[in-house]
């Protein structure tokens, strides 16, 4: 406008070079920048580290490593996803394992075509547990399931074939609050009870497992797990963009409207239901493909991944972690879980205390999260200073 | 008098003599002419004869090479003629009067005989259903003897039974008839398979009236059957539900009336069932006691963890039910690892008490064991008292006043955080007493309380939050849908479909089947 108005400048204006997409994010959303830029690194030094550092270096990362960050990371693609509902819109959902499951089944039944006669039986088409209990045909959702993307699609039609039905009946009837946590810890409850069934056709008790090639390189060559690994790391990355690009939309602004006040978004005009439903829906797509990708890293999927208990660790990691952010669900899942794989190596019996005890003194003390702590330090810090201040000048 | 004495012996002499005789020519006999030796042992009412074929029966009847005859017994050998302790010359020489199949049915057959003749009902009752088996002439007519002289009224009913029994395989259709009539109401088993063998198959009668006969009582006991197996449903889904109502209830006054989401709920359950295990182990001697004892202990135990729990971390969280949920849940899992920690991850066994245990038989196809008919009666009692304790005492007008509104009962001098701690301290009891009776049921391990939370929270929504008739009548329903179910789906799958029925039907009705009405719904 004023450039505009002055008809000749004498030198042409100073004019910064316009700020990249990076540091727009850096300056307005630093955690989340932080949390990319880190992932960023983690996945291309991890590769370097396992594969270009020879065995026995100090800085030599193992398969086992490698493998264990894989799982870490799909694990936090889990705790984004309960945010998003949790965090975001107020639906806490205590079966949030079982879309992970689903999309983890998904994947596994890729796995299992693609063993092929390699089996103990070596049936070309028939998994080895469909043999074993005499099965002459492959069931009808068995089909197809060896082309690598329409399994890929399963894996999110899957779960949210599911969380769309069950969230259609569950938000259009209004069932909120305790009420649809309970229903949702019931259908993952159900689930594993069917998943344990044989008649299921899905491995029953045992699952499945002993999976040999993903498109056909072999799951247990170094190569494949840190394609693997990468592809993990993308997908988190990619998902936390669209969860955070959700939450910071228009839609994400109604979304939270409804979390703190559902009946009066409804009054206003929102269709609060569809709003739930498609949160939902995706969410548990998200949890979908954070399973697809557990699974060939872990070598087994079984009705166990149902357990209510799994989805109930992931609120907690979330909680542990600050929910509402959603960097804070990432920080909680590898915490939680790091602490897990330390625990559990050290001192088994002592776990479930520590894990219990964290669901209590984090609901009670820290209701915010560990991420919540840093701002709240500083905020204490500053007022100190102020009164401080405010004493000295008097 | 002389003469009379004289008689006496003499027949008694004539006996021994038979007796004697019979068994003397044992060693040497055939298996047929056993036979017959046995049945004159039999007739010779000698007061060893019993005791020797018996003992010839267990395989314990011997002779030495001169043909005398010795029973072994626990502590040696005795005379099998005169029942006196005896030392055989050459133990190891003795022989042992064998039998066959055919010679030990003839056997049993003549010991029935005997029992028929027995002072004890009992007795007598299990000789005729051993005769029953092997109903020849001879039994036939021992059972027609001993019908006149029979006093006992169940006895004569079995004598009854065994001779109309006796007259189906009779020659005379018309025999065959009267004895399908004469045993019309009679729905044993064994009447039940003999009638539907001559009704049809390979071995139907030749005879079509008796064929039809047959076919008409076989119908009738089908109908008779069908009726109590439906019967016997019905009570296990009744004992199923309350199981469930006995695990809800605690959880109705938790969740339903306070609004408290308890996920330990499960785990003062397991608590009170410990509480039993740990009264058994203090007086081993006397199970009945300690199990009556742990009644009011676990109410204790369980009681003072929920007011524990309820100052130590409820409290600061009321209004914030998913908070609560998520605390709750952890101190589930310590619960749990700390019992792990005490007694172990193994299952504990507690023993179920005389009283408790047994069946009651009703009929042949209808039984119900006592433990879960004790149990359906003291959830019946537990709910009884706990309505009563909410409706008719000063307690239960405070907590229903406090959870209708709490700063009105402030207002009005209701100490609330006590009424809060109370409440939540008698549902956890609750729950506790509920572990008692699980106890007699399952086996106690730290798993027992995650097995029933789901299914407890899913009867308190069902029936109704803030509604103790909706708990009861909630729990009951899902035990006997999911038992109707289990015969065609079987027992796994009844009960994914069951939940699976039940998150529709919240879907449906948010509120359960009977929601609270009024201001107080509001609340929830």
């Amino acid at each position: 406008m004023s450039a505009a108005a002055e008809p000749a400048a004498p030198r042409p204006a100073f004019k910064p070079a316009p700020p990249t997409p990076y540091q727009v994010m850096m300056r307005e959303d630093r955690p989340s920048g932080v949390f990319l830029t880190v992932l960023a690194i983690v996945t291309l030094l991890v590769p370097i580290l396992h594969l270009a550092v020879p065995e026995g270096h100090v800085l030599h990362l193992s398969g086992y490593t490698v493998t264990l960050i894989g799982k870490y990371m799909c694990y936090a693609l889990l705790a984004v996803a309960v945010d998003l509902i949790w965090g975001y819109c107020g639906i806490l959902s205590l079966g949030h394992t079982a879309f992970f499951a689903l999309g983890g089944y998904a994947m596994g039944m890729y796995l299992m075509r693609q063993i092929g006669t390699r089996g103990v039986y070596g049936d070309p088409v028939l998994p080895d547990f469909m043999v074993f209990l005499n099965w002459k045909e492959l069931p009808w959702f068995w089909h197809g399931m060896d082309v690598f993307p329409f399994a890929m699609l399963m894996v999110l039609f899957a779960p949210g074939l599911l969380a769309g039905v069950f969230g259609w009946l569950a938000f259009r009837s209004r069932v909120t609050g305790v009420y649809l946590s309970i229903i949702t810890q019931a259908l993952t409850y159900a689930l594993l009870l069917a998943f344990f069934r044989n008649e299921m056709g899905f491995g029953g008790n045992n699952g499945l497992t002993d999976f040999k090639d993903l498109l056909g390189f072999d799951l247990k060559h170094p190569e494949t797990r840190i394609v693997l690994f990468m592809a993990t790391a993308v997908a988190l990355g990619a998902g936390y963009f669209t969860c955070r690009a959700i939450v910071r939309s228009r839609f994400g602004r109604v979304v939270q409207a409804i979390r703190d006040a559902e009946s009066r978004a409804r009054f206003i005009g929102y269709r609060v239901e569809n709003y739930k439903l498609w949160l939902f829906t995706f969410s548990a797509m998200l949890a979908g493909v954070a399973g697809a990708l557990y699974v060939p890293q872990v070598g087994i999927i079984n009705p166990g991944e149902f357990a209510p208990i799994n989805s109930i660790e992931v609120v907690i990691w979330v909680a542990v972690g600050g929910r509402g952010t959603l960097y804070g669900a990432v920080v909680g899942a590898i915490m939680v879980n790091y602490a897990k794989t330390v625990m559990t190596d050290a001192l088994p019996d002592a776990w479930l205390y520590v894990l219990g005890a964290l669901f209590v003194v984090v609901t009670l003390f820290l209701p915010r999260g560990v991420v919540g702590l840093l701002p709240d330090l500083k905020h204490k810090i500053q007022t100190l200073r102020q009164r401080r201040a405010r004493a000295s000048s008097t | 008098m002389f003469c009379l004495q004289a008689g006496a012996a003499m027949a008694q002499a004539a006996a021994g003599n038979e007796f004697d005789a019979a068994v003397a020519a044992l060693p040497t006999a055939s298996y047929l002419e056993k036979e017959e030796l046995a049945g004159r042992i039999a007739r010779s009412a000698h007061p060893q004869a019993l005791t020797l074929l018996r003992g010839w029966l267990e395989g314990k009847l011997q002779a030495d090479a001169a043909g005398h005859a010795y029973l072994e017994g626990e502590g040696g050998y005795t005379d099998a003629l005169s029942g006196a302790a005896a030392t055989p010359a050459s133990p190891d020489e003795l022989e042992k009067i064998g039998t066959n199949n055919r010679l030990r049915k003839a056997l049993k057959g003549l010991l029935a005989q005997f029992g028929l003749a027995s002072a004890e009902p009992g007795m007598r009752i299990e000789a005729v259903r051993e005769m029953r088996r092997e109903l020849d002439g001879s039994a036939v007519a021992a059972l027609q003897a001993r019908l006149p002289q029979e006093t006992d009224a169940a006895v004569k009913h079995e004598i009854e039974l065994a001779l109309a029994l006796a007259g189906l395989a009779s020659e005379e259709p018309a025999q065959r008839l009267a004895a399908i009539a004469s045993l019309d109401g009679d729905r044993s088993t064994e009447v039940y398979n003999r009638l539907s063998q001559m009704a049809s198959g390979d071995e139907a009668d030749a005879d079509a009236e008796v064929r039809n006969a047959a076919g008409a009582a076989v119908r009738s006991i089908d109908s008779w059957r069908s009726f109590y197996q439906g019967v016997e449903t019905l009570f296990f889904g009744l004992s199923l539900g309350s199981v469930l109502v006995l695990a809800a209830i605690g959880l109705a006054i938790t969740f339903g009336v306070m609004g408290v989401i308890n996920m330990a709920h499960g785990e003062l359950i397991m608590l009170g069932a410990y509480t039993a295990y740990v009264m058994q182990l203090l007086m081993p001697q006397n199970t009945g006691l300690a199990l009556l004892l742990s009644i009011p202990a676990a109410f204790l135990v369980s009681g003072a963890f929920g007011v524990a729990i309820e100052r130590v971390i409820v409290r600061h969280l009321y209004g914030r039910p998913l908070e609560t949920l998520l605390a709750t849940f952890g101190l589930s899992l310590v619960l749990q690892q700390l019992v792990r920690s005490i007694f172990s991850a193994n299952n504990r066994p507690v023993a179920i008490p005389e009283f408790m245990s047994g069946v009651w038989q009703i009929n042949d196809v209808f039984s119900i064991t006592y433990n879960r008919l004790y149990i359906l009666i003291f959830a019946l009692m537990v709910f009884a008292l706990l309505l009563g304790v909410l409706k008719r005492t000063s307690l239960g007008l405070k907590v229903r006043a406090v959870s209708q509104n709490r700063g009105m009962a402030k207002a009005m001098g209701v100490r609330t955080d006590w009424v809060d701690a109370a409440t939540f301290g008698l549902g956890a009891g609750i729950a506790g007493i509920a572990g008692v009776a699980l106890s007699q049921l399952t086996n106690v391990g730290p798993n027992l309380g995650q097995a029933y939370i789901i299914d407890s929270f899913m009867v308190v929504v069902f029936g109704g939050v803030g509604n103790l008739w909706g708990t009861l009548i909630g729990g009951m329903a899902l035990g006997v849908v999911n038992k109707l179910l289990e015969p065609y789906a079987g027992a796994v799958l009844a009960k994914i479909l069951v939940l699976v029925a039940l998150i529709l039907f919240i879907q449906r009705k948010p509120r359960g089947l009977f929601p609270q009405k009024g201001r107080a719904a509001e609340g929830h």
